[in-house]
């Protein structure tokens, strides 16, 4: 516990500097006004969105814009974007740590912690749109598995606690540098039990570190079956632009997408207000802005796939949607979705010169409005346009769904401060290891792929 | 066994609607404020589809009632979550009231869109309110419904027979619609009967099916007009 030795050589005022990385431990030593007005602010909106749902609840889905045949809206979208910007956490950290790549040590927690809080917005976006929230143990006592719906039921609980383990098992011996930090009182006593005895012997961080292999290896196949059955939600249907073989490799990598953007932003902002900016440097934000960058490719490469294929086979059911989407109804959000999911995040991070910070954090902010814009104009137009003649639908979202939508990002923004308050957000003992291991172990890695001199 | 069908004869049918508002009579389908059905959210089990091709004069335009379609094949019984949409035995597809969690998969997966969602808690004027049918369970808000070929006058007929010793035959159960038609353009039967009145019309050349190429295999057909 390398972390926890007093660092006698720099002569700064031994209370602040006692420690190293004392900078991030500061977030759950002192809270500033800031936050306490920040996280005022935020539960007005989660308090007004609950007001909302009650409202909902109370007199039924009918205070929503949702009609027939539309019979989905903006819960639907906020389930399938929710779920997407969940795949974060599991890309960033587990292919980051299976392919031993070092910037990853300070970027994974806030990562994984995305991943896990995200989820229950998905899933709790489902249950939102639920006619009757009442009945819900029905799925549980008479699931049937040939619903699409059932399969993600079981694939998003199994990724949720996958990726839940996946977060704590490497916060243990962050939280055990807590314990052994704290005055006793309420706090150290949750450390106490959370950190499950680790005083860090040989045989512990053997057993860690085995743990956290098996999980990254776990949690890959998972995320990627979780957006696909995400997607065959829709592509098991017959209905027109639903029914498609490429929807889920389309979801998955639109889901990785958006989780990066995520990312990114989410990053920005610790940076920010924590004053990371040594954690989270230049390097990280211009690496991850590559990443994002070859998913901004593929995902115009998937999006190009899919349209040309219904413009080519011109089927009137299809294209009576496509063209909705290309020149009618939708064609604003559609074309607001090209331009921010590919115009302007590759025109910022195709050059080398803009993918700094703030380029990349308007990118990732760009993207993650067009990948909302994305599972609504995939949702959407296809139930406007039912294979009968029928009553044009036309759907407008209504107060209550946007407050609902809104009352999810400060819900979501208020258990992620929340958590930075209880938890260090950049992984301590990591950060210590690629300090005190990492440059041996690369060295001697390097040797391994060169030719024996 | 029996597997009850629906033909309807699109030559015969002047569009009257008589058939919708006995649906809505027998099946306790609450009538929708003016507000709601503006947002086309009235529920109805029966629904009259109108097509018009052409431009102005040369107009041809296809008027046709959509009861549920009872397919064989039902894409809505495959995408419930929990079973609350199932195929009784005599090719019936059924909606369990009690047990629909409100998701509307099954509305969305219905290629012909005959299913209609309980927005908010079903309403009647006043005056109605005593003239609503016992034999059919009025539906909870947040539940999906639609059209069951009237079934609960299967279990009438049924009651029907045994009280007069004899064994249920198809003549003794008709949904309201058929009933209704004043032109008498919807027959209702078995069509496991070869001898019926609707098997003998299925295979009559005019008959066809509503988007057959779906592999759906509806139980209602229809006979073409002007053939």
């Amino acid at each position: 516990m390398e972390a926890l030795k007093p660092n006698e050589e720099s002569g700064m005022e031994k209370n602040i500097t006692k420690y190293r990385d004392d900078i991030l431990y500061q977030p759950i030593l002192k809270t500033s006004k800031t936050f306490y007005l920040s996280f005022a602010i935020l539960s007005l909106v989660v308090l007004f969105a609950a007001f909302a749902y009650f409202k909902q609840f109370k007199y039924g889905l009918g205070v929503t814009g949702l009609n027939s045949p539309i019979f989905w809206g903006v819960y639907i979208t906020n389930f399938v974007f929710f779920i997407g910007v969940s795949h974060a956490g599991t890309l960033i950290s587990a292919i980051l740590r299976i392919s031993k790549a070092e910037w990853r040590r300070s970027i994974t927690r806030s990562a994984e912690v995305i991943t896990v809080l995200v989820l229950f917005f998905g899933l709790g976006n489902i249950l939102i749109d639920l006619g009757r929230i009442d009945r819900l143990m029905i799925v549980i006592l008479h699931g049937r598995f040939q619903s699409p719906l059932l399969w993600d039921v079981v694939s998003l609980t199994t990724y949720l606690t996958a990726s839940s383990v996946y977060l704590f098992l490497p916060l243990i011996p962050d939280i055990a540098l807590l314990r052994d930090r704290m005055q006793p009182g309420f706090r150290k006593g949750l450390y106490e039990v959370l950190s499950l005895g680790w005083v860090g012997t040989e045989k512990q961080i053997h057993y860690l570190e085995k743990g956290i292999s098996i999980m990254a290896i776990t949690v890959l196949p998972i995320a990627v079956s979780v957006h696909t059955v995400v997607s065959y939600v829709f592509s098991m249907t017959v209905q027109p632009m639903w029914h498609s073989s490429i929807f889920g490799p389309y979801f998955v990598a639109g889901a990785i997408f958006s989780g990066i953007a995520g990312i990114i932003v989410a990053m920005a902002v610790l940076r920010k207000v924590y004053h990371l900016e040594g954690y989270f440097r230049e390097v990280h934000f211009n690496y991850l802005g590559i990443l994002l960058l070859v998913m901004t490719c593929l995902w115009f490469y998937f999006t190009f796939c899919e349209y040309i294929t219904v413009f080519y086979g011109n089927e009137p059911v299809e294209m009576s949607i496509f063209l909705e989407k290309m020149s009618g109804k939708y064609a604003p959000q559609f074309w607001l979705m090209v331009i921010t999911c590919f115009v302007i995040p590759f025109t910022i991070l195709a050059n080398n010169k803009t993918r700094n910070v703030t380029g990349t954090v308007i990118a990732s902010i760009s993207v993650n409005i067009g990948m909302w814009l994305e599972r609504f104009t995939i949702v959407v137009p296809t139930l406007m346009h039912p294979r009968l003649p029928y009553e044009l639908g036309v759907y407008s979202p209504t107060w209550v769904e946007w407050s609902i939508l809104m009352g999810c990002f400060a819900l979501f923004a208020m258990i992620y401060m929340v958590f930075t308050k209880f938890f260090p957000i950049v992984s301590l003992w990591e950060v210590q290891e690629g300090r005190e291991k990492a440059r041996g172990e690369v060295t001697e890695r390097l040797s391994t792929y060169l030719p024996p001199s | 066994m029996i597997r009850w069908g629906m033909v309807i004869d699109l030559d015969k049918c002047t569009a009257c609607r008589a058939c919708i508002i006995a649906c809505q009579i027998e099946n306790n389908i609450p009538p929708p404020s003016p507000e709601e059905a503006a947002k086309s959210r009235s529920i109805q089990w029966m629904r009259m589809v109108e097509h018009v091709e052409g431009e102005y004069p040369n107009l041809k335009s296809h008027i046709m009632p959509v009861p549920c379609m009872q397919c064989e094949n039902p894409p809505c019984i495959k995408v419930c979550p929990v079973g609350a949409t199932n195929k009784s035995r005599e090719g019936i597809v059924d909606q369990v009231y009690g047990r629909c969690i409100g998701c509307r998969y099954c509305a969305n997966a219905c290629p012909y869109t005959i299913k209609s969602m309980n927005w908010y808690k079903p309403e009647w004027p006043k005056e109605l309110m005593n003239s609503l049918n016992p034999d059919i369970s009025v539906r909870p808000k947040g539940t999906i419904e639609k059209c069951l070929f009237c079934s609960h006058r299967i279990q009438k007929a049924k009651d029907k027979a045994k009280a007069e010793k004899r064994e249920m035959t198809p003549d003794d159960y008709i949904p309201a619609c058929a009933e209704t038609c004043p032109s008498k353009a919807i027959y209702f039967g078995d069509l496991n009967d070869k001898d019926s009145i609707v098997a003998k019309l299925a295979r009559n050349p005019r008959a066809f099916r509503l988007l057959e190429e779906l592999g759906t295999e509806p139980n209602v057909y229809y006979l073409r007009e002007g053939a």
